[in-house]
């Protein structure tokens, strides 16, 4: 019990679910949070991811399943008496009251007496000290959330919970608040449970973040682990996007598989395939767009021996500042994406150009091949309830 | 996300607590429902029995399912039956007319005035009404300015000759009950016409007009239909109550403007023929219950096209 | 171009604005009139054509037998209905607004029939009912009834505010320690007031306006409405008209601080 209050597990889910009449909103899922981590949950609307967090905090009665915290079972227990706070969707600000009774509100309700030195202190922490007698109505968007942050961090909870914090700010906002929350998370050192539909958000704030889809989780690992090494096509298109080609199994080669697409053959690193190749078989090959080098059709003997390559034309190019994209058909797959830094900028890759795309094999993945190969492409981002 | 849309029970943590959570709108319910149940409903229970009983005063009355004093009662107020809705649906008629430009003005055109013509809207309502019926007295008196000039320009006689009025005079006439009708169920169509346009955005009429409507296009096209919510709701707050009213008809008219609440009245205080006014009482419920629904069948499909 | 086509055009403009204040007109100027008339000294018992100006009714406004008894007891109706529709009133919304529970619909349509329903229908059914019981007119019928009819008022004016209340407000009072008591203490209450005081302002204004139901259920009471009634058979004292205007000056004048209040507060 001591040596888990401060390396081992704050949050144990065990075979915790939730069914609303015939809707499952989250099926029985186990998960284990470090204590001290910043953990997020990232999904798109719809996918049980506020419903899991919902259960933490004890607002919704798991169906099925056990909450535990920091290795005391706190299931039966309404959200007053659990030892964790929540920053709601849309902050959830008493109206009624100004800055400092809403961050004192908790302590109060604890029957603590003397709370100014505490909420001036907290105030400090999140910089609104001078705005303390505002209504929350008074304030911005930016300010109301560092409020609700407050509120909830005042009461050194075990674990916070976020609920779609930042889905309310503007984008230039939100970058500087994920900085904020990651600084506030790393001084007070509670456990944080961040609720997200932005990919982006969940890979720059959190240690590990777990991707949920349909009320499952889709895989847990860290942010450039998932990245990398996506193991669904749900992952690997939900975060960022993927080139998935389908591709024939045609043997091994030591460590490598050999792969074959339309007339193309393609190798990969055993290591980097999740699904069992079996020869005959089909396999998904998926390859990050940035991790695609685009060379013109004329300087093809360029291309380093050991890189996968494929021929194609350039049917799009768009010039997005920091790099141009391209969409590529070719034999292999329609609408290949392609990122290239804006460095050296060929003139010649211009829409109908003929290219190759190469790529080191090692920075491609297997995925298995019988998986719906657009899952997690076209999901609505909305980061509703 | 999957919470949004379920019913905002307060959360119960333990199935004891579930229980007693599952409890809790009953406790909350039962002294204002047993109220209603015993000083609303039960009085209307009463009241049917009464409608088909029989007796007198003095020799008490009895249920006798004499359900002739329905008939009894149409065929000798109809006129009154039907004058009552004529008056409430010309006052409805009227408050809308009147109610519309004044909603719309507080609603859209009114700036920083906007609080202060809502409360001169509402301020009538802080002086009894009888009292204020009773100044109407006044304003159309035969020698007054108002009958003055509306006989100066030869208003009278043209409404005498529609039947509106009767012998260059206003008061104890059908134009006076309905003008007092009007002005006292105006704010009930007001309030929620104004409720209603200040909901819509100010930039669909931008777009309206960007789209090539003119001024009056964009009004029947837009603002209209999307007013139509306060429109029937403010038409069903005005004709209701205009019809069972007999304040109107008894201080600006005289007895050839009677309406049914009139006659339940002096049925039920005077006469103390209670099977009557019960009777009228259930016969105006029945209409205004008809023509609402109609109304409302009307509206609602007025409202797709 | 022609000026006097500029003005047809600022008309044409203007025509919504010139046709609402006429209504405004129309609704203030009864007003008008009962102000004017509390300054008459009219001959004879009705103060319906003007003589000559006179203070002798606002220096003794109770100088009329009855009248200023009646007013007080309307306020003391008016008080205690207002009370008590609010408390039955409030308990319904809160029921409505934040439970789902069997029969939902059924006590929805309780709560809408009596406004639904003209007033001398209620009147008369009420007034059968106490004939029946054989309970005597008066207090406490009017009373009785007063709460009925404002019951529903209340009702609709606290729920539309607890509806339109982040049910998330509640949740996080709990998730920061506050029991489902405090919850509702520090947190619903205080957020459904302003739709409560709509609810008991507006129950306060029906009761002490109330004729109708009144006048079927008082028997020999004499509320101040009932006054009036039978004052426009007998003969109207002029002191009604000084309790019109003054009423509808206090009125005003609250709402006016009321909002100078509020805006004050806004910008500090």
């Amino acid at each position: 019990m001591t040596a888990t209050a401060t390396t081992g597990t704050d949050v144990r889910l065990t075979g915790i679910s939730k069914t609303y009449g015939s809707f499952t909103a989250v099926h029985p899922l186990d998960l284990s949070v470090p204590a001290g981590s910043f953990f997020a949950l990232l999904g798109a609307s719809g996918c049980g991811k506020t419903t899991t967090l919902r259960m933490i905090a004890g607002l919704e009665d798991p169906t099925t399943g056990t909450v535990e915290l920091a290795g005391k079972d706190v299931s039966g227990l309404p959200p007053y008496k659990r030892p964790v706070n929540t920053v709601f969707q849309n902050y959830a600000l008493f109206p009624h009251l100004d800055i400092y009774e809403n961050v004192a509100f908790g302590l109060r309700r604890r029957g603590i007496k003397s709370v100014k030195k505490q909420v001036d202190e907290m105030l400090d922490l999140v910089q609104l000290g001078d705005l303390a007698h505002r209504k929350p109505q008074q304030l911005s968007g930016g300010q109301q959330q560092r409020v609700a942050v407050a509120r909830a961090l005042i009461n050194h909870p075990q674990v916070l919970l976020l609920d779609e914090p930042l889905g309310a700010l503007d984008l230039k906002l939100r970058r500087q608040m994920q900085l904020e929350l990651k600084r506030i998370q790393t001084e007070v050192g509670i456990t944080f449970i961040h609720v997200t539909h932005d990919q982006e958000e969940a890979m720059t704030m959190a240690d590990t973040v777990a991707v949920m889809n349909a009320g499952r989780v889709e895989q847990l690992g860290a942010p450039a682990d998932l990245y990398e090494t996506p193991r669904t096509t749900f992952v690997a298109n939900f975060l960022g996007t993927s080139n998935l080609l389908t591709a024939d199994v045609l043997g091994t080669a030591g460590d490598d598989i050999l792969l074959r697409v339309g007339d193309t053959k393609l190798t990969l690193p055993a290591t980097r395939c999740t699904a069992t190749a079996r020869t005959g078989e089909k396999l998904l090959v998926g390859i990050r767009p940035e991790k695609i080098t685009l060379t013109h059709a004329d300087d093809a003997g360029t291309v380093a021996d050991g890189r996968n390559s494929v021929r194609g034309r350039i049917a799009q190019s768009s010039f997005t500042g920091v790099s141009t994209q391209y969409l590529v058909d070719s034999p292999a797959g329609t609408g290949l994406c392609v990122y290239e830094q804006n460095i050296e900028r060929d003139s010649r890759l211009v829409p109908g150009a003929e290219v190759v795309l190469h790529w080191n094999p090692g920075h491609s993945f297997g995925l298995d091949a019988a998986q719906n190969v657009e899952a997690g492409t076209d999901v609505e981002a909305e980061g509703a309830g | 996300m999957t919470t949004t849309d379920l019913p905002p029970v307060a959360p119960a943590a333990t199935p004891e607590a579930a229980r007693r959570t599952r409890r809790v709108p009953y406790w909350l319910l039962l002294p204002g429902i047993l109220w209603l149940l015993v000083f609303f409903v039960a009085p209307l229970v009463y009241q049917a029995s009464t409608s088909v009983q029989t007796g007198s005063l003095e020799e008490g009355f009895e249920v006798t399912w004499h359900v002739a004093t329905y008939a009894d009662a149409l065929s000798e107020y109809y006129p009154q039956f039907l004058r009552s809705v004529g008056y409430a649906a010309t006052a409805t008629a009227l408050c809308l007319l009147l109610g519309y430009p004044l909603a719309y003005l507080i609603a859209f055109r009114a700036g920083r005035w906007r609080n202060v013509l809502m409360v001169l809207v509402i301020a009538p309502f802080f002086t009894s009404f009888l009292i204020r019926t009773l100044a109407w007295k006044t304003i159309l008196s035969d020698g007054g300015p108002v009958v003055a000039a509306l006989d100066a320009l030869h208003v009278l006689s043209l409404t005498d000759a529609l039947g509106v009025t009767e012998g260059h005079r206003v008061l104890a006439t059908p134009l006076a009950v309905v003008c007092g009708l009007t002005y006292n169920f105006l704010p009930f169509m007001i309030l929620p016409l104004y409720t209603s346009l200040e909901r819509i955005d100010g930039r669909l009429h931008e777009a309206a007009h960007d789209l090539y409507a003119r001024p009056v296009t964009a009004f029947r096209k837009v603002t209209l239909p999307l007013s139509m919510p306060g429109v029937v709701a403010g038409t069903l707050l005005t004709f209701i109550p205009a019809t069972g009213d007999y304040i109107n008809a008894e201080l600006l008219g005289s007895t050839d403007q009677k309406m049914i609440g009139n006659v339940i009245q002096s049925q039920f205080l005077r006469v103390l023929d209670y099977p009557t006014a019960a009777a009228l009482s259930f016969l105006l419920m029945a209409v205004i219950l008809a023509m609402v629904t109609v109304y409302i069948r009307k509206s609602g499909t007025e409202d797709v096209v | 171009m022609a000026p006097h086509s500029r003005v047809a055009r600022a008309l044409r403009r203007n025509l919504v604005v010139i046709a609402g204040l006429g209504t405004l007109a129309y609704l203030l100027l009864p007003n008008v009139i009962v102000t004017v008339f509390s300054f008459n000294k009219p001959n004879g018992r009705f103060n319906y054509a003007w003589q000559r100006f006179s203070t002798d009714a606002w220096t003794d406004p109770c100088g009329v037998a009855d009248l200023c008894g009646s007013l007080s007891l309307s306020l003391w109706i008016a008080l205690w209905a207002t009370v008590g529709a609010t408390v039955l009133g409030t308990l319904i919304a809160f029921a409505l607004a934040r439970h789902r529970f069997r029969g939902r619909s059924s006590v929805s349509t309780l709560i809408f029939l009596p406004m639904a329903m003209p007033e001398v229908v209620m009147a008369a059914s009420l007034a059968t009912l106490f004939l029946n019981m054989g309970v005597s007119f008066g207090f406490w019928t009017v009373l009785i009834a007063h709460i009925t009819f404002c019951l529903s008022f209340v009702v609709t004016a606290v729920k539309a505010r607890v509806m339109s209340m982040d049910p998330r407000l509640e949740q996080a009072a709990q998730d920061l320690y506050a029991t489902p008591l405090q919850t509702f203490l520090k947190v619903t209450l205080p957020i459904a007031a302003p739709g409560i005081a709509a609810g008991a302002l507006l129950s306060f204004a029906l009761s002490f306006d109330d004729f109708i139901i009144t006048n079927f259920n008082s028997g020999s009471t004499v509320t101040f409405p009932m006054y009036v009634w039978g004052s426009a058979q007998r003969g109207t004292p002029v002191q009604i008209n000084v309790i019109g205007t003054a009423m509808f000056a206090v009125a005003v004048l609250c709402v006016l601080v009321a909002q100078l209040a509020g805006r004050r507060r806004k910008r500090s």
